[in-house]
């Protein structure tokens, strides 16, 4: 048998029949499950008298719409329709017997966040989620992707998708990182090499030193933001941190049937001259800190750049995009990133909010005030375990006292579905993974960058080389 | 789901890249708990001057008139003619939910993103991917004085225009069986309960694990 790639084995080891078409019914071991992508799911299930498959299969949480200010949470979700939703989630997992973290849970979080934080997402797993940001879970070595609300039925129904095997793609990211240059980078980076399209129609494998030299939280923000680069999913294969990252979470297998997991999990690596549809090279020591400066998230520079000129593009449709970019965003071809000023200063989301993007922008917030130019700087952590552990090491007091605001856990400003939203023409430094038009609040212009990145810009008022503070 | 019927159509041309699901159907509306009704605010952002809220009667809200399905050639389009990457972003089911509510049953483009792609199937869309210089050569018809038309016939995979012009397309065999016959995905995966179950028997076996706790 020849040399497999990851993906080859994750495939391989999850198919249940192939079809005479070419298609394969997969058997899915894991869905995590929200309050936006699942009410039309549970009815499609009552309205055809279908019970889930496998209830300990799944995992609910609300994410989206919850609010994170302790008096929102404590007086309940102001607004009407946001509410009806929350509650329906914790309804519908009622009636068909599923866990449930609702938002008085100290567990509650982001989706992304509690599924590898419990031990949910198990290396060599199959893990959805009505999300496109599963692919975060890719960096356990578990194939995980982001579903539509049809197929969150069908996993409920059947505990299987119908699927096509994937392209793969290797992307390396060789050498080391220079010091103030994070997995956000990296990442960026990389879309910004490929493009936004670039993965379409492929699953991508991410290795290299510098991936290997990663966290695991690191790691889960590379994968993250695999779906920005056009792949379903993203994957990093399993080495002895992945291991030790699981060892004690509550989900996770325990004694000899945990290191009989961790034998089978080592294997979870591509082989040795295992082929790929295509492999992309990076030099880790070439990456310098990113901000994106349009309106997708492949419209990214290092902080030393300066905003494109749509005049100098030859392909028309680039350089309307461009132009129009340029209008929304209200910057001017040319003019350098650090001159872009921002009004408010957002950290979290499910591509950096755990413990050790919070230790990391803490550290830079150390002894420094935000600036007096920036009306809003938040910190909203990913769950109720990532803000405990923030609070246990002190970094809550640390934000506080340099201006920051200190936020209970959930999707917050990322999307702006709750209450933290941008106002139109309003401007942010955001540690999240979308700045399309609008993402934030309408008319809201987002700029991307890592979280000490975030903090840097809320210290000094504009976008700055974090390594020159 | 309704069976795919063929039909001809005016042709809508949405003349930008890398349109997003938050571009399709901005999060506001994500907190509905229904599958229908997305339709009025399909672009909510591009189409209307002010800003929409869910449950708001659009009937008269201020038209963004430079948005092409304001202009009355293409309010009544079947069709939507769009650019790279199209559907990029968010899982969010509701797009192909508003865009077949607005009354769009095809997309023409030269790329789709993955997972908006494999959602347009399950709600009776067709989106078919065509070579980018058909593509210019469409927004450049489209654009025109009269609206161009197309026949659309997913039997025999054909785009028939006005001018008689014949474009081919694929679609996946499966895909194409499922729309025209309009089939329950989950009523089909259940008439494999025993090759489910004997697999994941095998797996409790091999991967105990993952059933552990869980």
């Amino acid at each position: 048998m020849g040399a497999k790639t990851l993906y080859d084995k994750l495939w391989d080891e999850h198919v249940v029949r192939v079809d005479d078409n070419g298609t394969a019914l997969l058997y899915i071991d894991r869905q995590l499950v929200h309050e936006v992508t699942s009410p039309q799911a549970f009815e499609g299930l009552r309205l055809t008298g279908r019970q889930p498959w496998r209830t300990s299969a799944n995992l609910a949480v609300p994410d989206h719409n919850v609010p994170t200010t302790e008096h929102e949470r404590a007086a309940g979700i102001a607004d009407p329709v946001a509410r009806i939703q929350v509650a329906a989630l914790g309804t519908n997992c009622a009636t068909f017997g599923i866990t449930e973290f609702g938002m008085g849970d100290h567990r509650q979080g982001i989706v992304h966040v509690i599924g590898p934080e419990q031990g949910f997402t198990l290396p060599g797993s199959t893990v959805v989620c009505g999300d496109s940001h599963t692919s975060t879970h890719g960096a356990f070595g578990a194939l995980a992707f982001g579903i539509g609300t049809s197929e969150v039925e069908h996993v409920l129904a059947t505990q299987c998708l119908i699927q096509r095997p994937s392209k793969t793609m290797l992307i390396r990211v060789n050498g080391a990182l220079g010091p103030g240059v994070t997995a956000k980078d990296i990442v960026l980076a990389i879309i910004g090499e490929i493009g936004t399209a670039g993965g379409t129609g492929y699953v991508i494998e991410f290795g290299g030193d510098a991936i290997r030299a990663l966290s695991m939280e690191g790691r889960m923000t590379v994968c993250n933001m695999t779906i920005e680069a056009g792949a379903r999913a993203g994957l990093i294969a399993v080495d002895e941190k992945t291991i030790d990252y699981l060892r004690g979470r509550p989900y996770a297998p325990t004694g000899d049937l945990f290191e009989r997991a961790a034998a089978h999990w080592r294997t979870l690596v591509s082989d040795e001259g295992a082929a790929f549809d295509r492999v992309v090279d990076l030099d880790a020591a070439s990456i310098q800190p990113q901000v994106t400066w349009g309106t997708s998230p492949e419209m990214v520079l290092p902080i030393d750049g300066r905003v494109p000129d749509p005049d100098a593009e030859p392909d028309p449709v680039k350089a309307g995009g461009i132009r129009r970019a340029l209008d929304y965003m209200g910057l001017t071809a040319g003019m350098p990133i650090v001159d872009i000023r921002p009004d408010k200063v957002f950290i979290g989301s499910c591509t950096n909010s755990r413990i050790e993007d919070l230790r990391a922008a803490a550290e830079v917030a150390r002894g420094r005030k935000v600036s007096d130019r920036i009306k809003l700087a938040m910190v909203v952590p990913g769950s109720g375990l990532v803000k405990a552990q923030a609070e246990a090491e002190g970094l809550d007091r640390i934000f506080t006292e340099a201006g920051f605001e200190w936020r209970e856990p959930g999707c917050s400003m990322c999307l702006a579905m709750n209450a933290d939203r941008l106002e139109p023409g309003e401007r942010c430094a955001s540690t999240s993974n979308r700045n399309f038009e609008g993402r934030q609040g309408q008319g809201g212009r987002t700029h991307l960058v890592s979280p000490i990145m975030a903090v840097a810009a809320a210290v000094a008022g504009h976008f700055v080389d974090v390594r020159a503070l | 789901m309704e069976p795919f019927k063929n039909f001809t159509g005016v042709v809508a041309p949405l003349d930008r890249a890398n349109v997003d699901t938050d571009a399709i159907i901005p999060k506001q509306f994500l907190k509905s708990i229904q599958r229908t009704g997305f339709g009025p605010y399909l672009f909510d952002e591009l189409r209307y001057l002010d800003h929409g809220e869910p449950e708001m009667d659009c009937t008269n809200r201020p038209l963004n008139p430079t948005f092409m399905l304001n202009d009355p050639r293409y309010g009544q389009a079947e069709i939507l003619l769009a650019r790279e990457n199209f559907g990029c972003g968010s899982s969010r089911e509701h797009a192909p939910w508003a865009l077949a509510d607005f009354g769009f049953r095809v997309i023409l483009a030269p790329s789709f993103a993955d997972i908006f792609f494999n959602n347009c199937f399950k709600n009776g869309i067709l989106p078919i991917v065509l070579a980018s210089k058909v593509v210019d050569g469409l927004f450049e018809q489209a654009t025109g004085a009269v609206p161009l038309r197309i026949a659309v016939d997913l039997s025999v995979q054909n785009l028939t225009l006005d001018d008689g012009t014949c474009i081919p397309f694929t679609v996946e065999a499966g895909s194409k069986h499922g729309l025209i016959e309009g089939l329950d995905d989950i009523g089909l995966t259940l008439k494999q309960v025993d090759a489910i179950r004997a697999y994941e028997e095998r797996r409790r076996s091999d991967a105990p694990w993952v059933f552990i706790g869980a």
